[in-house]
Order: structure tokens, then C-alpha cells, then sequence
């Protein structure tokens, strides 16, 4: 191992467009649009599953429950390989799914992995800020004539959203941080650039050094931002809910 | 309509046993070395010197930002170089078995350490200060009277961790190292039933690991009651 020289990100790629840096950004614009689509899925279903968690409905529960067993229980790698190689193949439609740009397929069937994976998490955030609200809040919007729909419309999800910010913090970083595993499938995120850049110009190291770097500013801007997020939202009087 | 074919799984399950039994040397190996420095770093972080409590903060945070593929890739480049530098080993020797187990280590340590963490500060306070005023030292009293308790308090936490560590070897695939998901990928590849290798490979994690789950569940119950 020589010394390390940062010059080569400055060196245009072969095909000429770019620099090496210029590629290592494209792939952080990647792993940041990524983040924030497969975030909103996560969001918007997990909301939806944690309140049918919550629901008294039997088997409306033990579907939301089913969902986070299984989602849970298998590695994200193994979905992700399912949901780019397995469902295009099982699924109606497929095939005109498989006739469509590569760089849509990867980062499609990436974006819906990463959404519904981090949904089950969702899930359980907010059922846990649900479930942490004195039972009076729900009791109160029912006996004031809100049917159910509209107490947690009204009631319950404004509250739960507001306490469980803090855990969705940590949820939001582990988005981020999960999408490095969609470098497996050649989706060019920030983390195949990377190794893009090894295989080019043999500076392993000068590579891993900036694409750690990247991901380390990216924590912690993602953190400065949900810092601004919690201090808003915090309700006065409780602390945080969930793990 | 795309057919099923299950025909290349039977032939190929002394290979996925093969695969099986890395998936777990890594889980296990990761699990003992990372909960011990785990620990370790626990307690340098709620050391009264600051030097020693913002090193183990360090640590952690850096470990914890960076995700786990690159934390591999990291491993799997640099680890090789320094054994063979310092063992003198051939460049023929495959390493990548040791720095998957070195990276896991590692890299549980800091998720590991934050439990401990919890777990310590979940120890009454009364119960360092009782065994200190029994004349134990410091380190005497962590070793003997909070470290065993912290343990028992964070059993369900560090179990549930260690089923997202296997979970997580998955990812040695960046290495091409056969462990169980690995392997049934490879097979799937050769005989082009990729389909159905990658749904056994997520049924048999989702069967182990949804048992040990609830076997976790079950345990917490008990401890609680």
C-alpha cells in the first residue's frame, strides 16, 4: 500500500462526462432519493399498520401482526433478492416490468423493499405510541360522538405522531444506512460507486475513505434535520415513547 | 405462467448445510466477541475519565453511522493485508471466513455496547455503592455485583440482537463467501432455479428466526413473571 493520494477523484472517467468524483456524488444523489422514497412508503404503510395494530378488530390486528413477523424474520438481503429476481418472474406483469430501463428496475424493486421492510419498524413505533396514551384519550374522543375512524384521526394519530419522533429518528438513520445493501443488486448507490472506483483505479482505500466520509455527513445532517424535527413536535409533559 | 420446480433443492442441501454451518460460526463467534468488548466499552463509557469515556462514545458513534456493507467491505480489504503482514501468511490463504468474524465482531460491539449501557444503568445505584462500602474496588464491584444483574436485565435485548446478527450475515455475499444465503444463490444461479433457491433461502430464515423469536418472547415472559 502506497501513500494515499486523493488526486485520482479528480481524474475524468474513462468515458469522459465526469470525474471520479463527479461519480462519487451521482451515487449519493442515488442512495439520498432512495432513502427519502423508500422512507414515505415506510411511513405512510407503517402509520397504517401500527393503527390496525391497535384496532379492536381481531383479524384486522393479526394481519398487521402477520406482516411484521414476516418481515421481520427474513434478512433484507433475502428481500431484496426476492422482490428484484423472484417477483418480476412470479407476478402478472412482470414481464413488461423486466422490458423497462435497468437503473427504473433496480431502484423500483430497491425503493419497495426498503419501504416495506422499514415499515414493519414503523409499525411497531406506532403502535407503541398509540398504545402509550392513557386509554382516557380514546375513551373521551369516543363518548364526545367521534366514531373511530375520526378519534384516530383527530385524537390518537396526532398524538402518537408527535411522541414517537424520537425513535423515528433512528429509523430514519437505519433507511439510510440499509440502502447500501441495494449496491448488491447494481443499483448505483453510493456504496457501488465505491467499489466502482476500486475496480477503475485500484485506490481502495482513497474510495472507502470518501464514500465513509459521505455517510458520515449524511448521519449527521439526516440527524441535524430530525434534532429540528423532535424539538418542534415535542409535546410538553411526556417523554419519549417506544425504544 | 412461470413454473416451479423444486428438483434442485434436495440434490443441494449438503452444500446449504455447509453454507448453514459459516452463517452460524460467524453469529457465534460475533455474538461472544462482540457482547466482551461490548461490555467492555460499556463500562469505558460511563468511566468517570473522559478520556476513556469519549473514546468508547467514538467508537460506537462511528460504528453505528456507517452502514454495515461498507463496515464489511472495509474489512474484507484491510484485514487480509494486516494478517498476512503480521502472520506471514500465503497469498493464498483465504481470509475471508476471519474478517467476516473480525468485521461482526466489531461492528456488534457498539449495538452491543449500548445494551450493556442500558443495562448497567438499570442497576441500582445502591448496589455499586452497598459493594463498595464492603471495601471491593471499583472494577471489583462492576465485575461481580452490577455486570451479572446488567446481564440478566438485558438477556431478551441481547437476544434479539443476536437473531438480527444472523439475520445480518447474509451480507458476507459482498465478499462472495458461501455462507447459507450465498450458497443457495450460487446453486440457484448454476442450475437457473434462482426463483425458488432465494424463496427456500428466505422460508428457512424466516422459520429459525421466527422460532427464536418466540422462544425469546417466551423467556421474557418467564423473566417477568
Amino acid at each position: 500500500m502506497g501513500p494515499l493520494d486523493f488526486h485520482v477523484f479528480l481524474q475524468p472517467v474513462p468515458t469522459g462526462e465526469t470525474t471520479y468524483l463527479g461519480w462519487l456524488l451521482q451515487g449519493l444523489r442515488t442512495t439520498v432519493l432512495l432513502s427519502a422514497c423508500a422512507w414515505a412508503v415506510a411511513l405512510l404503510l407503517g402509520s397504517l399498520l401500527g393503527v390496525l395494530r391497535t384496532v379492536p378488530s381481531r383479524g384486522l390486528r393479526a394481519i398487521a401482526t402477520a406482516y411484521v413477523e414476516l418481515f421481520r424474520n427474513v434478512p433484507l438481503l433475502a428481500q431484496l433478492f426476492i422482490w428484484y429476481f423472484v417477483v418480476p418472474e412470479i407476478v402478472p406483469g412482470g414481464e413488461r416490468f423486466k422490458q423497462i430501463d435497468p437503473w427504473l428496475q433496480q431502484f423500483l424493486a430497491s425503493m419497495v423493499c426498503l419501504g416495506l421492510f422499514t415499515a414493519a419498524r414503523v409499525c411497531e413505533q406506532v403502535r407503541a405510541g398509540i398504545e402509550s396514551l392513557s386509554r382516557g384519550q380514546r375513551s373521551a374522543a369516543l363518548a364526545l360522538g367521534l366514531t373511530l375512524p375520526q378519534a384516530y384521526r383527530h385524537v390518537l394519530l396526532p398524538m402518537a405522531a408527535r411522541i414517537i419522533v424520537p425513535p423515528l429518528t433512528s429509523e430514519t438513520l437505519n433507511v439510510f444506512k440499509n440502502s447500501a445493501v441495494c449496491s448488491t443488486i447494481g443499483l448505483l448507490e453510493l456504496t457501488a460507486q465505491g467499489r466502482q472506483l476500486v475496480d477503475y483505479t485500484a485506490r481502495a482505500y482513497e474510495s472507502f475513505l470518501a464514500v465513509t466520509a459521505l455517510y458520515l455527513v449524511l448521519n449527521a445532517a439526516v440527524l441535524l434535520v430530525m434534532r429540528r424535527v423532535e424539538a418542534r413536535s415535542r409535546v410538553p409533559g411526556y417523554l419519549g415513547a417506544g425504544r | 405462467m412461470y413454473q416451479l420446480d423444486w428438483s434442485s433443492i434436495p440434490g443441494a442441501l449438503p452444500f446449504l448445510w455447509q453454507g448453514m454451518k459459516i452463517s452460524l460460526q460467524i453469529t457465534l463467534v460475533a455474538i461472544a466477541a462482540g457482547i466482551a468488548w461490548g461490555t467492555i466499552l460499556a463500562v469505558m463509557r460511563l468511566s468517570p475519565l473522559r478520556p476513556v469515556a469519549m473514546l468508547a462514545a467514538g467508537y460506537v458513534s462511528l460504528f453505528r453511522s456507517i452502514p454495515l456493507v461498507m463496515v464489511l467491505l472495509w474489512f474484507f480489504l484491510v484485514v487480509p493485508t494486516l494478517l498476512r503482514d503480521v502472520l506471514g501468511l500465503s497469498h493464498a490463504t483465504d481470509l475471508r471466513l476471519a474478517s467476516a468474524m473480525v468485521g461482526f465482531s466489531l461492528f456488534e460491539a457498539a449495538y452491543y455496547s449500548e445494551i450493556m449501557r442500558a443495562g448497567i444503568q438499570s442497576v441500582s445505584r445502591g448496589q455499586a455503592q452497598a459493594a463498595l462500602a464492603l471495601g471491593m474496588r471499583p472494577l471489583q464491584a462492576m465485575w461481580l455485583v452490577v455486570l451479572p444483574q446488567a446481564f440478566r436485565n438485558m438477556m431478551p435485548l441481547l437476544l434479539t440482537q443476536a437473531i438480527i446478527l444472523f439475520q445480518d450475515t447474509s451480507l458476507v455475499y459482498v465478499s462472495a463467501l458461501a455462507d447459507f444465503f450465498g450458497a443457495a444463490y450460487k446453486v440457484g444461479d448454476r442450475d437457473g432455479r434462482l426463483v425458488e433457491m432465494l424463496l427456500f433461502a428466505g422460508a428457512v430464515y424466516f422459520v429459525i428466526c421466527s422460532a427464536a423469536s418466540f422462544a425469546v418472547r417466551r423467556f421474557q415472559q418467564r423473566l417477568a413473571a
